[in-house]
């Protein structure tokens, strides 16, 4: 996909401008960009899906839209071996602290992608009585992938937006997510869990 | 039907019984669970098939609505059971008549808080053990403070109550243990691979022999019938394409056929022959994922390749009339959304040219390979019997040898003039289940062949008054959705909006004939007795 197919440029080039400010340095820059490249290019999910959008992360996986061009094909079931986490549906109030769970068992780096309605804020179902009104509040979200369920289109797009990210990560991953992680697990502490 | 009302009146003298579509019998508590033993067992009646359990609040009295059906001529009845106690609501249960009812009176209980008398294990089913309330009553709180959102783990309790009478008429609460202290229990899922959904089953076992499984669920519990309690009609049909993704055209046309009816609507045939053609496009390719996930889960990854690029090819048809390649939202009340598109008939075509080709592919894939066989010849047995008590309908059942196909036994809409035929088979094991799919996958591409030429000319949407009030009333309709019965019950209090919506999935029973299903069986086989159910689970639990 070309560079200027991208929606959103400005924000990753401001990203990029802002984490380079103080200059980089020979060493460590280099080796940045191979970690980088290739992270960005082998992000593995975990296989989980609570609805709808599941079925279209299987299709996504399957021979016509063949996600394994990209490098992600190998969905892991364990969240130790996964890189990312497609939160594809909805989470309820019974599904949170096992939804939260997963996510303090991904192994770092780890990045989620907000897909679908229901994962970004309840979607259709934001006014019941046993949803979460989006996963934001249950851990940090690196990409929002909006649809109702998003197609497998918007989902490569989506995946490819967090292959952007990783790709101008500095200090091997260190500086500009793990900020933003940090701060969201002190305001989200689990009883017992050391983050 | 005279007889049956006249037989009901002379034997239980205190119940009414009314004349409608199907006889309506309401009774008191009292004389409901010998009522219910008359109607299972006496071969006048014979309703041996529980459809479901409708929950109720009348803001004056709780209770229940059971319809309940007869496997052998299909005739069907409603009884309306009631208690005017909103603090102890009890009434007696009915699981030791028809299995089934265990879990509908579990759901009832989690909704209501209507405890029944006799039921072994009145545990909530969706809900957490410490949830305040119950969400279906009427009175009921939604202020999110009282039940928060945690991320702390939830308490889980290793017993449940049990209510039972004790002979002069005490009502005693006991607490029973759910699995043994020597059992050794092993929990499986919400998060894994091969539950197809977040289903958790936690499964005591001896060596490599399952003894119980305790199926958990609810970690996708949404609560659409409430949500539909705060929406107009046309508002409530968009989420019947999320309950059963794969059934979504099924269960439109149920709730679209339940409130045309309800309003008195007459559609154009030309909605009516589309809409089957797209049901039965949607059972094509439920039925083709289901092959290709549940080879997955035995290991032959390849099949799942080969069954989506069918699927693919129907949701290019879909997406061409629909606009979507799910949550479609195509049935509307009056006929469809939007025409079909100019290309729609030749797409058919071409499917049903290489459908054929595709089965035969498949059978010499997987049908006849040995590991298959082995794997799936002779596991997972339910009897005819145990089918009907369990309520495990759609191509499952009808594996059992049970003729429940709704599109047979109730026709709606034009499948009684169509000619196919109720594909049934008589082992009862996965490989049955299996094969009564690729087998329907066969009658369907029949129905589409009938049809495809034969789209008469018309309007595709009656016109209907933008501001919806149905009479007062309640309606059921059932059909067949791609993995069993679908049915609507819908109460209106003359408003815009349903007093009551009751969505029967087909999943639920399923889930719950699971622990039948596997005692004694190899925990290896959980899984695939479990796949060839084909259940999902954002169905079962609503």
């Amino acid at each position: 996909m070309p560079y200027e197919a991208f929606k959103d440029n400005e924000y990753i080039e401001s990203l990029v401008k802002e984490l380079q400010e103080n200059g980089t340095n020979v060493v460590v820059g280099a080796f940045d960009k191979l970690i980088n490249w290739g992270r960005s290019n082998s992000i593995w999910p975990l296989t989980f899906a609570t609805s709808c959008c599941g079925i279209e992360f299987v299709s996504l996986g399957a021979a016509r839209f063949d996600m394994a061009r990209f490098g992600w094909e190998v969905a892991r079931s364990s969240p130790r071996q996964a890189d990312f986490m497609m939160v594809a549906g909805t989470i309820v109030n019974r599904m949170v602290p096992v939804f939260r769970r997963l996510y303090d068992q991904l192994a770092e780096p780890k990045y989620v992608i907000a897909c679908g309605g229901c994962a970004i804020s309840g979607g259709p179902f934001r006014n019941s009585y046993h949803v979460a009104k989006g996963i934001e509040d249950i851990v940090p979200v690196d990409v929002f992938v909006p649809g109702c369920p998003p197609r497998p289109e918007a989902m490569i797009y989506g995946i490819m937006q967090l292959s952007r990210k990783i790709k101008v990560e500095k200090f091997f991953g260190g500086v500009n997510r793990k900020e933003k992680q940090e701060k969201f697990l002190a305001e989200h502490p689990v009883e017992g869990v050391k983050d | 039907m005279a007889t049956i009302t006249e037989k009901i009146a002379k034997l239980f003298p205190q119940a009414t019984v009314a004349d409608g579509d199907i006889p309506a019998i309401s009774i008191d508590d009292a004389g409901w669970h010998e009522l219910a033993a008359a109607l299972r067992n006496d071969p006048d009646f014979a309703m041996d098939y529980l459809v479901t359990i409708v929950g109720m609040d009348w803001t004056d009295s709780l209770g229940c609505i059971y319809y309940l059906e007869s496997t052998a001529n299909h005739a069907m009845c409603s009884v309306t059971v009631r208690t005017t106690d909103r603090e102890n609501p009890m009434l007696h249960s009915v699981s030791d008549i028809w299995h089934v009812a265990g879990i509908y009176e579990r759901e009832v209980y989690d909704f209501y808080g209507i405890v029944f008398i006799g039921n072994p294990d009145m545990r909530r089913l969706f809900l957490s053990i410490d949830w305040k309330g119950f969400p279906l009553r009427k009175d009921y709180d939604m202020n999110p403070e009282l039940n928060p959102v945690s991320i702390e783990s939830e308490r889980q309790s290793d017993t449940t109550d049990t209510y039972v009478e004790t002979p002069d008429g005490k009502i005693e609460k006991k607490t029973v243990e759910i699995f043994r202290k020597e059992d050794f229990v092993v929990n499986i899922g919400p998060q894994h691979p091969a539950t197809h959904g977040v289903l958790r089953f936690r499964t005591a076992v001896d060596g490599e022999t399952i003894k119980k499984i305790d199926v958990y669920m609810g970690y996708i519990h949404r609560g659409v019938e409430k949500l539909c309690e705060t929406l107009n009609y046309p508002q409530t049909l968009h989420f019947m394409d999320r309950l059963d993704y794969f059934s979504g055209h099924q269960y439109h046309h149920c709730l679209c056929n339940v409130i045309e009816r309800a309003a008195g609507i007459e559609i154009s045939r030309r909605a009516k022959v589309i809409r089957v053609m797209m049901d039965e496009l949607a059972r094509i390719a439920s039925h083709c994922l289901f092959m290709g996930t549940f080879c997955m889960d035995l290991g032959a990854t390849t099949m799942l390749f080969y069954t989506l690029r069918v699927r693919e090819q129907i949701l290019d048809i879909m997406d061409k009339t629909c606009g979507a390649r799910m949550s479609f939202n195509y049935g509307c009340i009056g006929g469809v959304m939007q025409d079909i598109a100019p290309d729609f008939q030749a797409d058919v075509k071409a499917l049903l040219e290489i459908l054929p080709k595709n089965i035969k592919e498949y059978n010499k894939i997987f049908t006849g390979n040995v590991i298959a066989k082995n794997r799936m010849e002779g596991v997972g047995y339910i009897s005819r019997e145990d089918a009907v008590a369990y309520g495990v309908t759609g191509p499952s059942g009808r594996a059992s040898d049970w003729a429940c196909d709704v599109r047979k036994t109730h026709p709606y809409s034009i499948y009684s003039e169509l000619d196919f035929e109720q594909v049934t088979a008589t082992e009862g094991d996965s490989m049955a289940r299996f094969k009564v799919r690729l087998r329907e996958i066969e009658e369907s591409a029949k129905i589409l062949a009938q049809l495809v030429d034969n789209i008469p000319e018309g309007e595709y949407c009656v016109k209907v008054p933008k501001v919806l009030k149905l009479p007062v009333g309640s309606w059921f309709e059932m059909v067949e959705g791609c993995r069993g019965v679908f049915g609507v019950y819908l109460e209106s209090d003359g408003s815009t909006k349903p007093y009551r919506l009751k969505l029967v999935p087909p999943c639920l029973p399923l889930a719950a004939a699971v622990d039948h299903m596997t005692q004694g069986q190899k925990i290896a086989d959980l899984i695939t007795i479990g796949g060839s159910l084909d259940y999902i689970v954002p169905d079962m639990d609503r």
